[in-house]
Parts: C-alpha cells; structure tokens; sequence
C-alpha cells in the first residue's frame, strides 16, 4: 500500500475506499492502530503500517480482533485517538469487550471500522456486524463512497470524543475495494503526549447507573449526528415513493431511479448514520410519501427500526405501504445492485422493466453451457495440497474413517476438491482444535475414529491456543497437524507472532510453535509436507499411539513467498514413454486424483504434460506418480 | 473535457486471478480522473489468487458519482483476459449492443485439467462470442505480450486495442501518462510497445 500521509491536501486522488479510511485516521490525528489481517478490512491497516513512520504513530497486526480493539483503547485512555479494523467475524471476536467497554467508556476518540462482505466474497458467512451497535447502543456510521469513507472516518473521531464512546464505522466489501475520486485534507499539526489521569478508573460497576449513562450517550450521539447533516433526502417534496437507503446501496438506488425512468417520483433518503436512527428526519419524511422501500445490505437493520418508529406514530402517519425483505423486495441474502433496486422499484410504480432484449437474454443464457466453472484451488506447488495429500493417504490406509477438523485459512480449501474433500468441518477462527476436542473425548463412549485438527499457524495463535490448553487438560485424544507455512497468506502475507517481524517491519520477537508445545507437555515433530514419505509414515505413526493430544507440524513456506524467494529448486518433465495416461491408478492419477494445475491432461496424446509456465517447481508431484514418469531435476544442473 | 459518446460509459475488465485485469481497471480509472471525469473503479478479488475469476468495474460519468456495481445487461464494453472469461460475463453484462475486446488465449479452469469439463474449441468460442455482441475483437494479446518477452504485458496490449476504439473519452497518451504514475521509468519502454501493439492490433482487425 501507499503511504497515504504524503498526498497533498486539496488535490484529488483515485482512492481505495480502505485507503481512504486510513487517511480520514490520521488526519482525525489516530495515534494507534491495530487490527487482524482478514479481507476485506486488511488493507487500512497495512496503508496505516506503511504510513506510520512518516506520520509518527504506533501500527500493529494484533493476535487477535479482540486484542487489536483493547489496545487500541489502552490509546484512548492515555488521552489519544486509537482504531481498530476488522472484517465482521472479527467483530464477535471483539464483542466481549465492546459490550463492556460502552458501559466504562472512553476518552480519546476510538473507532472500530467492521468491513462487511454481502456475499461472502472472501468470507466463510455475510454476517451483518451493524447488530454490534444495537447490542452495544454504539453509534454507526455508514459510507457510500471511498470520499465518504475518509469523511466519515474523521466525524467517528469526533462524534466519539464528545459522547465518550466507541463509535463504529461499517464498510462493505465493494466500497473497501472501489476507487474513486477523494480529496484529502489537512493532517494534524501536533498530538497531545500520552498520560493517564491515575484519578480516572474505566469500569461497568454499578452496572445499572452506568447502563443509564451509555444510554444518555446514545442519546447524545443522535442530536450530534442529526446536526452534522449525514443524513440528507434527495427528490421532489412529495415522491410517490421513498426509498430510505446506506451505504452502497443509496447510489444504487440513485441509479436505479434513472434507470425505470422514475427520476421525479422517486426521493432518497440518504442514511449516513444508521445508529441511533434519527426519529425527527424519518418521521418528517414518511409524512410526505405513502410507499417506502428499504435499500440496504444484509440485515432488515433500518427496515425493522424505521417500522418501529412508524408502530409509535402511526395515528398521526396513516396508513403506509412498507418495501422490503419482508415483501421479498430487497433479497435477505446476497448484494443489491443496481439491477435488484430498479427491478423492485419498477414492480411497485407499476413500470415496465426488462434487463436487456428478452431473445438475447435467452441467447446469452443458453451459451453459459460452454463456460466451465472456475473452482478455486491451491496455487502451484502449495504445501498445503502436499500435507492434504498426505492426509488422505493415511487416513485411508489406517481405514477407520477418521475425521479431519478444519480451521480458517487458505487451508480452508481442505474442504474443496483441491484438497481431496479431506476436511469435514470448517466454522471460525479457533474452531477445529475445539470441535476436535471434543471429539478426543467421547472415547469411552465408543467413538473409534481417529481424529486430526488442522490449523494454520496465524491461527495457531488467534484463537487455537484455548482449545489446545484444553484439549492438554482433559486428555482429549487428537493429533494437531500445525500447517506451517509462515505467513497469513489467505490475507494478504501479513506477518503473524511466529514470523517475528511486525506491521511496521521492525523485529519483533517471534514466539515459537515448538516452544508452546513444549510449554503445555506435548509431544511434536516437525516435518516438510513436501517430503510426502516421511510426513506420511509420521502422521500414521502419531494415529496409532492414541492416548492424549500430539502435535506434527508440518513446516514449509507458503509456495507465492517462495517464489518471491528465489523460487523452488527442481525442473520438472514427463516422460510419455513411461505415463500411462487413462490406465493409471484408475485412469489419470496425477491429473484427475492429485490435480496441480501444473500438470495438464492432454486429450489428444492421452498423455499428462506439464505446463510449464504454472509449474513452479516444488517437486511433489514427482513422488506421487506411480510409473515414475513425472521426473524432477535440479534447476541448476539443467540451466 | 470531451463529451462522453457513452455516459455512463461502464467496461468490464475481467480475466483470471494473477494476469493482471484490476491493474489493467487501475490505470484505465487514474487517466480517465486525471482528465477530469467522474471515476468509480469496482473491484472485486476474493479468493482471486487462487485461480478464481477476478471482475473490476470501470464505470464513467461526466454527472453523478456512480456506485461500484454497474446495472446487469449494460456494459459499454468488456474486455478480457481470457476468452471463456469473456463469454461468462456476457451472461450477465451482454447485450445486442456490446463491444468485446478479449485475449484469445485460453486459461483452463482446474476442472478442465483434470479432465471432468470441457473447453469449448476456439472456433466455437469464437463465433459464440461473436453471435453475443455488436462487434468482436479476437486479438492476440498474450503472443503479442510474448513477443516482448513477458506474457504478463497482455493487460496492457489489451489497453491499447482499448484505447484504438472509439469508446473512451481519451487516448493512448493519457494511458501511457497514467501507466508512468504507476511504474519506475525503467519499465515504461516496454509499457509503451505493449500500448502501440494493442493499438496495432485492433487497427488490423
Ligand atoms: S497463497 Fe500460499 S498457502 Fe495459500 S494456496 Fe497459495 S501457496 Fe498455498
Ligand atoms: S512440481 Fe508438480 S506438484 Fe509441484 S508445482 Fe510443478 S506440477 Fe505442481
């Protein structure tokens, strides 16, 4: 990322919607910043690490969402401006302390940005983080456009020091990751210097008059938002139809208009700030129109406060007509776009609406038959498909249907084809050493099948070490395969506490898997999952021993690091004289069974080939194929 | 600032994950700011490194700020990195009316390596494409790029056939500009060929 603190005030730049929030942090003054990597929120922290220096603030990667949120609120306490940004699991993470949090207060100006993924583009759910605000009474803040993200971002700042509480920014997976034009502002010329008052304490007790004070601030919160103008209604005074509309979702409701041409009867109530909602505005507006329709994503989040406001008003207001998830107007799952709020607009003016010609329409349908699906899978060369390999080949020679208990990371994909459908459960961060836990445990109930948790090592250290501790504890009976492969690569290769280095790329100290391990009395072995003999016969060895949890870490770096690295070592070719093609191990065994995309069946030979442009090198696959045909030769001897 | 012949004018620019189409949407939206139009650049790149789709949006307008997704069945023009790409968002940006500019240069889903799915020839690909839009560029962009000797060049071969058309607002030259915000002086020799083969390419098309 760029170091945004450099960009010249008042000229425009095309912007990042999560660049633009890191640069509405700092010119909010933000001392410190801390997150956990997860897309889509990564990329505010890492343009906040590569900045850091010039603007002269603290930027971590923290081990957790929940430490990143507490660390940052050590800031606010010393008097400074502190933020957190996760992706919205993260928010849940980090939910036990906010609600505690909100009831002791803050001093500086704290903020959690939640970046949401309607869709679950690179997510494992597309959960609504706007509930935090609700459960927590936070205000929240929500922007259309990489300009707003920036604008937004300074008033969280601001809006927090007066009420002094947490503030919430939401973002969505699209606005992070658009570009548009934003024009910066001035960054701050001097910052106080961190003191705590040792007079001021932070804390929930009495809980019941403390409640009634993070009330008053929510209060609070909805005279400073309705005063700073986020929320702004755009159309004819009395429309035909109100659409109440945040985040992306308001400028596709704005396009949509356009689109069934219902310019003039159509107005938008733009909701910059969707918590508290701002009863006078909304109030004011469902006077004025008969049909309202709710634009939002995911969650029925305005829909169901604004039905609440009307329930209160509803002898003043008469009777309405409401649009929305509970009509089937507005999906409960998925994005809006443009096509959805046009297509839901013209069905409730009663307006013709058609996408394109309807014999093109069919046309282009028709051709979709040809287009293959592009699964995702494991680059070229990742250890990860080696150690899945490995799995699969053991857990079906040792023949007692064993489970493997899967975690968060490009290691995910275990549950894909890619990784040979090996994996049988996936949830969060944290969870598969615990499901698995569990399962070590019901042993004298007769549960026979032996059990593996997969975890990687960014995760290892988010939320596994719990359920290891507890696994040690209870003597639940498990191998813990670690999948080393020294960076957050789903992420973006982020470092982690294992590698040592930090946000800011200075040394840290890097915390030991091994030493963990020894520290809580596990036994482990390391081992290359590249070398798929000695992995093998290790795995079958630690699923045989029984008894309580033991741990192989299966070490070898992430295959797009090692290539940045200087690459892998060997030049690899197939011999056609030896491949057996559709005979092999029950037709095809490299291609259809192990599939790394380096090697190609190719139809008219009836032969595998390697395709030498994806192959990186690594040399796995030289040990898998049965006739000896995949041949590996040191780069260095052939060049 | 030249009138825009489309307003909206909304690209497509898609391909497969590590061939380069969200720096291909990058530099496109810096030239089309920097020469004073309103410019939203949608990305969307989840699990895009690992062999997925990868779909940025490059949406222009000389009035209102556009939002990041463009209204399904109203592309101005798609440009793509790989044929089969190309054919997959016609399904949902095509019309009668809609200009494609793709590789001709197939990238084969990992299904298709393994033998379960087929790719279409190319011939098929081809006049199956042709049948879905107003005018068809099949253009060699990855043999061009090899001819430099990067395969990786074909986002911008593809830029310059782009800018070869007369779709967009502004020319090579702004591209070129927008390219020598993004890359060292050292680079930009063989950036500008790749420009002026792409625009080589579609003048002979
Ligand atoms: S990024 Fe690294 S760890 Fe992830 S799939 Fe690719 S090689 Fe494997
Ligand atoms: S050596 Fe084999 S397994 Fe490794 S990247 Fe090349 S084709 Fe894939």
């Amino acid at each position: 990322m760029a170091d945004v603190s450099k960009l010249a005030p008042g000229q425009k730049v095309l912007m990042q919607g999560n660049e633009a929030i890191a640069r509405g942090a700092l010119e909010a003054g933000v001392s410190l910043a801390a997150a956990y990597p997860g897309n889509p929120s990564s990329e505010i922290l890492q343009t906040l690490a590569d900045s850091a220096r010039s603007a002269g603030i603290y930027v971590e990667w923290s081990t957790n969402e929940k430490v990143a949120l507490e660390s940052a609120a050590a800031a606010s306490y010393a008097g400074l401006r502190g933020m957190a940004s996760m992706k919205q699991n993260g928010v849940n993470v980090a939910q036990d302390f906010i609600c505690n949090l909100t009831i002791s207060g803050t001093k500086g100006g704290l903020v959690l940005v939640t970046c949401d993924d309607p869709s679950g583009v690179s997510s494992t759910n597309e959960q609504d983080a706007r509930f935090i605000a609700r459960v927590a009474c936070l205000p929240l803040l929500e922007p259309a456009t990489p300009a707003e993200c920036l604008k937004l971002t300074k008033l969280a700042f601001e809006l927090s020091e007066q009420i002094g509480n947490l503030v919430v920014l939401r973002g969505l997976a699209r606005l992070s990751h658009t570009r548009a034009g934003v024009t910066p502002g001035p960054l701050p010329e001097a910052k106080p210097r961190p003191h705590w008052d040792p007079n001021e304490r932070w804390f929930t007790i009495p809980v019941v008059p403390r409640h009634q004070v993070m009330l008053d601030k929510l209060a609070q919160a909805g005279e400073l938002i309705a005063a700073a103008g986020v929320n702004y209604y755009d159309g004819p005074v009395r429309p035909e139809l109100l659409v109440i509309a945040s985040g992306s979702s308001r400028l596709y409701a704005d396009e949509a208009r356009r689109l069934v041409g219902a310019g003039g009867r159509v107005g938008i109530l733009h909701m910059g700030a969707t918590w508290p909602l701002d009863q006078e505005l909304i109030l004011e507006h469902l006077a004025r129109a008969d049909k309202i329709l709710f634009a939002e994503e995911v969650d029925p989040h305005i829909e169901s406060g604004v039905k609440s406001i009307y329930a209160q008003h509803v002898r003043e207001l008469g009777l309405k007509d409401f649009y929305g998830q509970e009509t089937g107007h507005k999906p409960p799952i998925g994005e809006l776009s443009p096509s959805r709020v046009a297509a839901a607009m013209a069905d409730i003016l009663g307006l013709p609406w058609q996408e394109t010609d309807p014999a093109y329409l069919a046309k282009a349908k028709a051709a979709q038959a040809l287009v293959a699906p592009r699964q995702v899978g494991f680059c070229p060369g990742c250890p990860h498909r080696a150690s899945y390999w490995s799995m699969k080949q053991v857990l079906s020679a040792d023949g007692r249907e064993g489970i493997v208990s899967g975690d968060i990371g490009c290691y995910t994909m275990g549950v894909l084809p890619t990784g040979y459908e090996r994996v049988n459960a996936v949830h969060c961060m944290g969870s598969g050493p615990g499901i698995a836990s569990g399962l070590g445990k019901l042993r004298s109930q007769g549960f026979e099948q032996p059990v593996i948790s997969v975890v990687g090592d960014s995760t290892f250290f988010h939320a596994a070490l719990p359920a290891l501790v507890n696994a040690r504890w209870n003597n639940s009976d498990y191998v813990l395969v670690v999948l080393d492969n020294s960076a957050t690569a789903m992420t973006g290769f982020q470092p982690h506490p294992g590698t040592g280095s930090t946000a800011m790329g200075q040394a840290g100290t890097a915390v030991d898997v091994e030493q963990i391990c020894a520290g809580l009395g596990l036994p482990y072995t390391v081992l290359d999952p590249y070398d798929l003999e000695a992995t093998q016969e290790a795995l079958y060895d630690a699923l045989q021993i029984g008894g309580g949890l033991r741990v192989l870490i299966f070490r070898r770096t992430c295959a797009l690091v090692q290539n940045k690295r200087g690459g892998h070592p060997w030049r690899m070719s197939v011999d056609p004289q030896l491949c057996r093609g559709e005979d092999c191990g029950c037709d095809r065994f490299c291609t259809r069974v192990f599939r790394c995309p380096g090697l190609v069946f190719d139809q008219a030979t009836g032969k595998t080939v390697l395709d030498e442009v994806v192959c990186v090198g690594c040399g796995v696959c030289a040990q898998i194929c049965p006739a000896g045909a995949i041949k590996a030769r040191p780069k260095e001897a052939t060049a | 600032m030249k009138a825009l012949k489309y307003d909206p004018l909304d690209i497509v620019v898609t391909g497969v994950g590590g061939q380069g189409n969200v720096l291909a949407s990058q530099v496109l939206g810096l030239a089309l700011l920097t020469a004073g139009y309103e410019v939203t650049v949608g990305e969307t790149y989840g699990l895009s490194q690992r062999g997925g789709s990868v779909t940025s949006q490059v949406r222009v307008s000389s009035g209102p700020v556009l939002g990041p997704m463009m209204p399904d069945h109203r592309a101005t023009a798609i440009v793509s990195l790989e044929p089969l790409e190309a054919l997959r968002l016609l399904g949902v940006y095509g019309h009668p009316g809609v200009v494609v500019l793709t590789n001709d240069r197939p990238l084969r889903p990992l299904g298709v390596l393994a033998g379960e799915q087929l790719y279409p020839e190319p011939a098929e690909l081809r006049a199956t494409l042709e049948s879905l839009c107003a005018k068809l560029y099949w253009l060699p962009a990855t043999a061009a790029a090899l001819e430099l000797g990067n395969h990786i060049l074909a986002n911008v071969v593809l830029l310059g056939a782009l800018c070869g058309l007369d779709l967009l607002p502004i020319g090579a030259a702004e591209v070129e500009a927008a390219l020598g915000d993004m890359f060292p002086e050292s680079k930009m020799a063989l950036n500008r060929e790749a420009l002026a083969k792409g625009l080589a390419l579609v003048r002979a098309a």
